[in-house]
């Protein structure tokens, strides 16, 4: 099959080794893996904050991009959840209506794809460590990703996956809101951080970059003992 | 036109149907998915599952009892119940009574000690009189399996207040009024008053409570602080 | 703050201070806790709760899209058992009207169960200027107005305070001993809230549906006290807005299990009472009148908004506060409006005008808590989203359109876009933008928080290295 990525753009320049990741991983599997180097953003960023005419602009482009693709698979929950959800409400009423329909049809999250497209639990991976797994709310909420990632973890060779109390509430995160009102998206980095600690594991894992960009961010500043965070791909992509 | 006795009327049905030319989107159907069926009463495939004999609902009635602290009493008779209510009193040290006439009420009232003294609501009472009561005794509408609950009236139970005022509400019900679920209790409601209900319909479901403070259960908030249910044949 | 409009800046007060009350919060969470455990069960129990939403959100679709067609029918059933309905446009008209009738009816006392809708118009105020002894019943309301502060949530008013600070509220106020057992405190406001009960003249509730096949009214509680509020008094005041209807009598054979279960966790609350009239002939007791003031203050504004109408299905069931992480965070207060949480952050700019009121649809991480909590699946995270952009569509914030032109331009050109990947970090690629404003993104995160470092070579050139193709 031939898999092509959609890359979002703080993965592209804060988190290039998850997409190596993804990237590793397709191929170890056998697939084509095809990078459009025209995609830029899924345009979420001005679509959140209400101004979605800009966001309309931007996401037209991606419309073009990915408009040959087979298949896309998504970096990010968030990203992911723009293509398949928000773009049949940005562009309804406009003339992209059917390719933003035709690119939502056609769009996968990462841990998804394996699963439930490929039928891929096991991709041969080795991984010591013990781990909790965050669900991004995007990829929760949005996508319905929940038990996906958890059984990829569970094949992985010498990993233990513990579930942390506050698995599913939000990192706080949350795009602009994490700067428009940091007080309250700390608070509730303090309360996932909290709930991680308390598990005992080394690794928090995640299948959105930009939860753990928040988690990491408030681990190293606040955590009284290491612990580091790691996207899906990165535990998968170890052998 | 704002009228003292009725506002604005006109003017806010004017708005509504004003606000409802354009049709609302059903943000709570899948898009592309047929709307599923059966979405009316009596709800019976979504609601929790109730027994299917009437034993199995008398057990179910029992348990929920216990889960809310009800005082759930199967008498073989009215003497029975009696016998019942005579120890309690003698237990709780009640002074004063009160009760509506009905079948059940009267037959269990005239077993009880006459050093018991009654105040019957029928015609009228006082409030004082009625708060100063240790309990108050009332028949209901029906009994509710699923939730464990007592459906009463105005009409059935002695008014609004002798089953809420005093401090211990006892229901005297026949094993026949029991019904499997709220649905069940709604159609015998509809068919005994076709129509014409009392002013006053409750689900009474345990005895008063509140969680208003840390989230902590403590009973007997404003209600009655005890809920006894006797039932007879 | 540029372009701040008091609420907004209140609000950004509030939630500093709030969110640095680590006391506070965690007896908020410890609370909550205990929610989440028996919703869970209670669910669970249902046959089918995905189901039971179905059918309770096609039933308020139902209720709310002929609103008109239904408030007529509870008005010609209510009156025709002797009941008063009075139809009042704003706050001010149903305020007049209690206050008119109080005064003609001679009224000195009043007693009040729960009514969000009197708090929505400040009707105990109006009530107390006009000389009248007004009581709140239900415990936690009765807490909140001897403390005189708005209840913190709209289900549980005092679900902050814990039993210490509750305990020397009562010492002072009534002159009670110290306890720190919640039963002693809860017998001293059962005992004290006695009398009133019997000596008021009329009870003011509010109403958790308005069922239009019988024409009644119906509440839900656990205490008793509306009960006692409604049973007692010869008048029976009842406010209530007009999107509380329900079109038959058995759909609360639905609804009344799911409010529970959404708001308490309970199967069903204590009492759940239908009020179809004053006293009717051959009653022991009750009112002699009953009065019902529906209730629009901008309801219709919000009906007339078809993509949002569905917020007018809401039940008051609480569920959206209860999982939402921003209010466990914030509390209730921090939202200075009603209606906190969620569903208050989607309805208060309809009902108190979008500019001021934005903040709160804002003030999200769009989670999708609240969507997933709702029982009659209201679509409320993505009503927030659209508050925003009917925000901006109406009026654009100078410096947010200059970023998003700027986004807007780059991102559609992708030699920019990998330039500016490779040219500087991230992070210091929005610094010009934003410098100097509240929004610099480097001050507002690397306040609490670390920043990552910009990987030395992007995914982009990995990409095209691999390839062995370089610009």
């Amino acid at each position: 099959m031939r898999v092509t990525l959609f890359i979002p753009c703080f993965i592209d320049s804060l988190y290039p080794k998850v997409a190596m990741s993804i990237v590793q991983i397709f191929e170890r599997l056998g697939h084509e893996v095809d990078y459009p180097e025209g995609q830029t953003c899924c345009g979420q960023p001005p679509f959140n904050s209400g101004y979605w005419d800009e966001a309309r602009e931007v996401a037209a482009r991606q419309l073009e991009v990915f408009r040959d693709a087979e298949v896309v698979v998504s970096a990010s929950g968030s990203c992911g959840a723009m293509f398949k959800k928000f773009y049949l409400e940005l562009f309804h009423g406009h003339p992209q209506e059917a390719a933003a329909k035709a690119l939502a049809a056609k769009t996968y999250e990462f841990s998804e794809f394996l699963v439930d497209k490929l039928g891929v639990r096991d991709v041969g991976a080795r991984f010591d460590g013990k781990v909790t797994f965050h669900d991004g709310c995007h990829g929760l909420r949005e996508l319905g990703t929940k038990e996906a990632p958890r059984e990829l973890l569970r094949a992985v060779k010498g990993l233990e996956l513990i579930e942390m109390g506050e698995a599913e509430s939000c990192c706080g995160f949350g795009g602009m809101f994490a700067v428009k009102f940091p007080q309250i998206s700390t608070a509730m980095a303090e309360v996932k951080c909290n709930s991680i600690i308390d598990t005992g594991v080394e690794y928090v894992v995640s299948n959105d970059s930009s939860c753990l960009m928040q988690i990491q961010g408030y681990l190293s500043r606040h955590s009284p003992r290491v612990v580091k965070s790691l996207h899906l791909a990165e535990v998968l992509a170890q052998q | 036109m704002s009228d003292p006795i009725s506002g604005d009327r006109e003017a806010i049905l004017g708005r509504i149907a004003e606000a409802l030319r354009e049709p609302a989107p059903k943000h709570h159907e899948a898009p592309d998915k047929p709307a599923p069926l059966g979405l009316t009463a009596p709800f019976r495939e979504w609601l929790p599952p109730v027994g299917k004999t009437r034993k199995d609902q008398i057990a179910l009635f029992a348990q929920q009892s216990e889960v809310l602290r009800t005082e759930f009493v199967e008498c073989a008779s009215v003497v029975g119940a009696a016998k019942q209510l005579t120890e309690l009193a003698k237990k709780a040290d009640w002074k004063t009574i009160a009760l509506h006439a009905g079948e059940l009420t009267d037959a269990v009232a005239a077993k009880l000690p006459e050093t018991l003294a009654t105040l019957r609501v029928d015609a009228g009472y006082d409030k004082e009189a009625l708060e100063a009561c240790d309990a108050g005794f009332t028949e209901c509408e029906a009994l509710i399996a699923q939730t464990g609950s007592v459906c009463v009236t105005a009409l059935s139970s002695g008014g609004r207040a002798l089953s809420v005022l005093p401090p211990h509400h006892v229901v005297i019900a026949q094993k026949g009024q029991l019904v499997p679920d709220l649905a069940a209790a709604y159609e015998i409601l509809a068919l005994k008053y076709a129509g014409h209900y009392p002013s006053f319909v409750s689900f009474i479901t345990g005895p008063s409570r509140t969680g208003d403070i840390e989230r902590i259960l403590v009973l007997g908030a404003h209600g009655p602080k005890r809920l006894t249910v006797l039932l007879v044949p | 703050m540029i372009n701040a409009s008091e609420p907004q800046e209140q609000f950004q007060i509030d939630a500093d201070r709030t969110t640095a009350d680590e006391p506070r919060r965690a007896a908020v969470r410890q609370a909550l806790g205990n929610y989440k455990t028996a919703r869970s069960k209670t669910e669970n129990a249902f046959a089918s709760w995905p189901h039971a939403r179905d059918a309770a959100a096609t039933i308020k679709y139902e209720g709310i899209n002929h609103l008109d067609r239904y408030l007529r029918e509870f008005e010609e059933k209510f009156t025709a058992r002797g009941g008063k309905v009075f139809w009042a446009s704003s706050g001010a008209q149903a305020r007049e009207y209690i206050l008119r009738l109080a005064r003609e009816r001679a009224v000195k006392s009043i007693v009040k169960s729960k009514a969000m809708t009197s708090e929505e118009i400040h009707l105990n105020d109006a009530l107390e200027k006009d000389g009248y002894h007004v009581i709140e019943s239900d415990l936690g309301e009765f807490i909140q107005q001897l403390k005189h502060e708005p209840p913190y949530h709209f289900v549980f008013p005092c679900m902050h305070l814990k039993r210490e600070e509750i305990s020397a509220l009562f010492e002072r106020e009534l002159g009670t001993a110290k306890t720190d057992s919640p039963e002693e405190l809860t017998m001293i406001a059962r005992r004290f809230l006695r009398r009133h009960y019997i000596n008021a003249d009329m009870g003011i509730s509010g109403g958790n549906f308005i069922v239009a096949e019988t024409g009644m009214i119906s509440i839900t509680e656990n205490e008793g006290n509306a009960r006692l509020a409604t049973a007692l008094p010869k008048i029976h005041v009842a406010l209530v807005g007009i999107e509380k209807i329900i079109p038959r009598l058995a759909d609360l054979a639905l609804f009344l299990p799911m409010l529970a279960t959404a708001g308490t966790g309970q199967q069903l609350t204590c009492y759940n009472s239908m009020y179809g009239g004053p006293r009717q002939p051959g009653e022991i007791d009750g009112p002699e009148e009953f009065h019902v003031v529906l209730l629009d203050n901008h309801r219709t504004r919000l009906l007339a908004d078809a993509e949002q109408r569905d917020a007018l299905h809401c039940i008051r069931c609480g569920a959206c506060l209860n999982v939402c992480p921003i209010f466990k965070n914030i509390g209730g207060h921090a939202y200075g409006t009603t209606y906190q949480g969620p569903i208050g952050s989607v309805i208060t700019p309809h009902f108190r005008g979008l500019q001021d009121w934005k903040h709160l649809s804002g003030a999200s991480s769009l989670c999708g808590a609240c969507t997933e909590a709702c029982p009659v699946k209201i679509d409320i995270h993505h009503h927030l989203l659209q508050n925003r952009r009917n925000a901006v569509s109406e009026k654009k914030v100078w410096w947010e359109r200059f970023i998003w032109f700027g986004f807007r331009e780059l991102m559609k050109r992708p030699w920019a876009y990998q330039m500016a990947m490779r040219l500087a970090p991230v992070g210091q690629f929005f610094h010009p933008l934003v410098l100097g404003t509240a929004l610099d993104p480097v001050n507002s995160w690397t306040k609490t928080r670390d920043f990552p470092a910009a990987a030395p070579q992007s995914f982009h050139d990995w990409w095209r290295d691999r390839k062995g193709v370089r610009k």
